[in-house]
């Protein structure tokens, strides 16, 4: 049965397409047919982040209006199979976004595919809580930091009270990815730590991914980063959280601290 | 070497567990006010209107702080009231 996922934080600039391409290439990967949808209109980027932004026709909002059909609009990715993108529109408004006819989309695609990841724009407003309207899990992005914990506990209110199964009386099942975290900071008592982020958040934890240069370097290339540096300590945590979504039990790697220079050496005079 | 020792051989101390206190003691807060109407626009607007039966006011220049402390929390509201008011009322009445 398909599954609608959508990858929320509140707060911008936290991790939010950079994990649905990621998450989205690792599940397409396993074997399963994904499509990524970007809710965020007006500012689309996961065609950017998926190397597709010179092949969008048409987009999310052509479709809910009527414009274009879905498999119009849909755009096939070049290097998996299974793994598709919905773009956002660059130049409507946001309002486009009617309930009715985002509800008609996403029941299209359930019926289409086995997941349906929704990149939800930063921010409460429409694009947000359309995006997170008719899903049955999300994975809020938080980072260690003060200003992201916060606004995630905001999502995880708005996920438990204005989405579809909210009202319904279900469940959306919610899972924290804490992204852009560094093992020193953290060693050194700057960060939040995991433990913190959890306790305060009361939401289980789906993957830990270390800052990386990896994250940028794919995002500059237009490759998921699972794709693009599959061996590298980002992607192997979102391959992990994949498989995680997919209920396989897999052992949660703490991101530890890289050694120094002078620790390589010392170790390598000893060996 | 320990951690502790590191951090006192440098002199900084360790900030995370003050943003987590700080975290843990907004969001309970927040968390209690979600889905409840905006207590300082309520008071703001219903005091307004007491004060306007009674005087002529520039709602503009009314000004409500809420400072919470440890103890207690004080509620400042701060009314801009034009000299001339008691004339304009005796004007009224």
């Amino acid at each position: 049965m398909a599954k609608v996922l959508v990858v929320t934080s509140g707060k911008g600039g936290v991790g939010k397409t950079t994990t649905t391409a990621a998450l989205g290439a690792a599940l397409a990967q396993r074997g399963d047919k994904v499509v990524v949808v970007d809710f965020d209109v007006g500012l689309r980027n996961l065609d950017l982040v998926m190397g597709a932004e010179r092949r969008v026709v048409f987009d999310l909002i052509n479709v809910v209006q009527g414009v274009a059909k879905l498999p119009q609009a849909l755009i096939k990715d070049k290097r998996l199979e299974n793994l598709w993108l919905l773009p956002a529109s660059q130049t409507r408004d946001k309002d486009a976004l009617t309930e009715e006819g985002v509800g008609k989309v996403i029941a299209d695609l359930r019926s289409r595919f086995d997941w349906v990841i929704c990149d939800s724009p930063a921010g409460i407003e429409r694009g947000a809580s359309m995006a997170m309207r008719f899903a049955d899990e999300a994975v809020i992005v938080t980072n260690p930091e003060v200003s992201s914990v916060r606004d995630s506990d905001r999502i995880i209110g708005m996920l438990d009270s204005k989405t579809v199964r909210a009202e319904k009386g279900e469940r959306v099942e919610k899972h924290i990815l804490i992204t852009r975290y560094d093992p020193s900071r953290a060693a050194r008592g700057e960060m939040l730590t995991i433990d913190d982020i959890l306790e305060i958040l009361a939401t289980p934890l789906l993957g830990i991914i270390p800052e990386s240069q990896d994250v940028l370097k794919a995002s500059n290339v237009g490759t998921p980063v699972t794709l693009s540096n599959a061996e590298g300590a980002p992607a192997r945590a979102y391959i992990d959280a994949a498989r995680r979504l997919c209920g396989e039990t897999v052992a949660m790697q703490v991101p530890t601290e890289r050694k120094g220079f002078m620790d390589r050496l010392l170790r390598r005079r000893a060996a | 070497m320990s951690m502790g020792l590191l951090r006192l051989l440098r002199g900084n101390k360790a900030s995370a567990p003050v943003a987590r206190e700080r975290l843990q003691i907004l969001l309970a807060h927040e968390r209690g006010l979600r889905g409840q109407p905006d207590l300082l626009g309520v008071l703001r607007e219903e005091i307004l209107a007491v004060v306007s039966k009674h005087v002529k006011l520039d709602p503009t220049k009314v000004i409500v702080r809420l400072e919470r402390g440890d103890e207690v929390s004080t509620l400042e509201v701060d009314i801009e009231v034009p000299n001339d008011f008691e004339r304009k009322k005796v004007a009224v009445g």
